[in-house]
């Protein structure tokens, strides 16, 4: 019983470690490039596993931003996943121990839990382990060989890559503003807004990491405030 | 100082997960506090990438052929993988035709 739910749960994670790997290499590349070592690079997505956190933080850290700033862009940037972890906690099912889910808590990703959530039954420690360690694997290593190829690998083909990532976003940005209006209004508030403070020069002083952060509140408190959701589609 | 920075973010990012898995795992209500949160990995992920999409190749042009192959098969709804590797398919094969341009 538990040797099958752990193999469910691999099974789940083969798609996702996959498509990790790839995203993550482009990762590493950005994150040598900007002055991190092979290892810091592979122990920055072994410690976070999340791409766009991750991301960010690469930013503030290459521009040497604050202690706070890195907090702040973190805590607004992955706050998603409170809610994710909030409806990941109604579908455990009672046998999870405290310590369980101290463990399962560390790699719920957009994907894992988005894979978590349309499993058909309650979900039960062995699967979520066998989900999360895969995807886990493939996001460190996918990584470490990034960042180990980068300084190798033609600037042709690093710049090709470095847009992976930017890929990725636009994958999940894109189907869901098609599906909702409201979501493609926001998006648009957001890209208007970012692309201000990037291009009005008096905004010059404002970091990666803060404008980051003011256009994600910003927009996504414009959308809360305009365009509530309603129950059934913010679950 | 890099590992700081990185012990920052996985604290963080951990307790942002941990939390509402063991401590308080009750429904949120607020209607507005909800879509305030469904709206933010959409719009976080859109203020990253743009304009910072636009300067990370070799020009802007390889770049915007990157931006477009990705729009058209995420607009496909294809999956996350496919769309990314199109991009930096895209950007390559822009690189390689702008040098006999």
């Amino acid at each position: 019983m538990v040797k099958q739910e752990i193999q469910y749960g691999f099974r789940d994670g083969i798609p996702i470690a996959l498509g990790y790997f790839s995203v993550s290499f482009s990762f590493g590349i950005m994150a040598v490039s900007g002055g991190l070592s092979v290892f810091q690079a592979a122990l920055t997505s072994l410690t976070n596993v999340t791409s766009a956190g991750q991301f960010a933080g690469l930013q503030i850290i290459i521009a040497a931003g604050t202690f706070l700033e890195m907090a702040v862009t973190q805590f607004i940037i992955n706050l998603r996943y409170a809610l994710m972890s909030l409806s990941l906690s109604q579908k455990l099912s009672e046998e999870v121990t405290m310590r369980q889910r101290l463990l399962i808590a560390f790699a719920n990703t957009d994907e894992i839990f988005a894979v978590a959530m349309s499993h058909g039954k309650e979900l039960t420690f062995p699967y979520m382990a066998g989900l999360q360690v895969l995807p886990i694997l493939g996001w460190t290593f996918g990584t470490a060989c990034g960042a180990a190829a980068g300084s190798i690998l033609p600037a042709t083909v690093n710049n090709a890559l470095s847009v992976a990532l930017y890929g990725m976003f636009m994958a999940v940005v894109i189907p869901a503003a098609k599906k909702a209006r409201p979501v493609l209004t926001v998006v648009i508030l957001a890209a208007v807004m970012s692309c201000l403070l990037y291009y009005i020069p008096a905004f010059a002083g404002i970091s990666a990491g803060v404008s980051i952060i003011v256009c994600t509140v910003a927009a996504s408190a414009a959308g809360a405030v305009l365009l509530p959701v309603s129950e059934d589609m913010s679950d | 100082m890099v590992y700081a920075y990185i012990a920052v973010m996985a604290v963080v990012t951990y307790l942002i997960r941990v939390i509402p898995l063991t401590v308080f795992h009750r429904k949120i209500e607020n209607q507005y506090v909800r879509s305030f949160l469904y709206y933010v990995p959409y719009t976080c992920l859109t203020a990253m990438t743009f304009p910072a999409i636009l300067y990370t190749t070799g020009n802007l042009w390889s770049a915007l052929a990157g931006v477009a192959a990705a729009a058209v098969l995420a607009f496909q709804n294809k999956s996350l993988v496919t769309v990314a590797a199109a991009a930096c398919l895209a950007v390559f094969v822009a690189e390689q035709v702008l040098i006999y341009l």
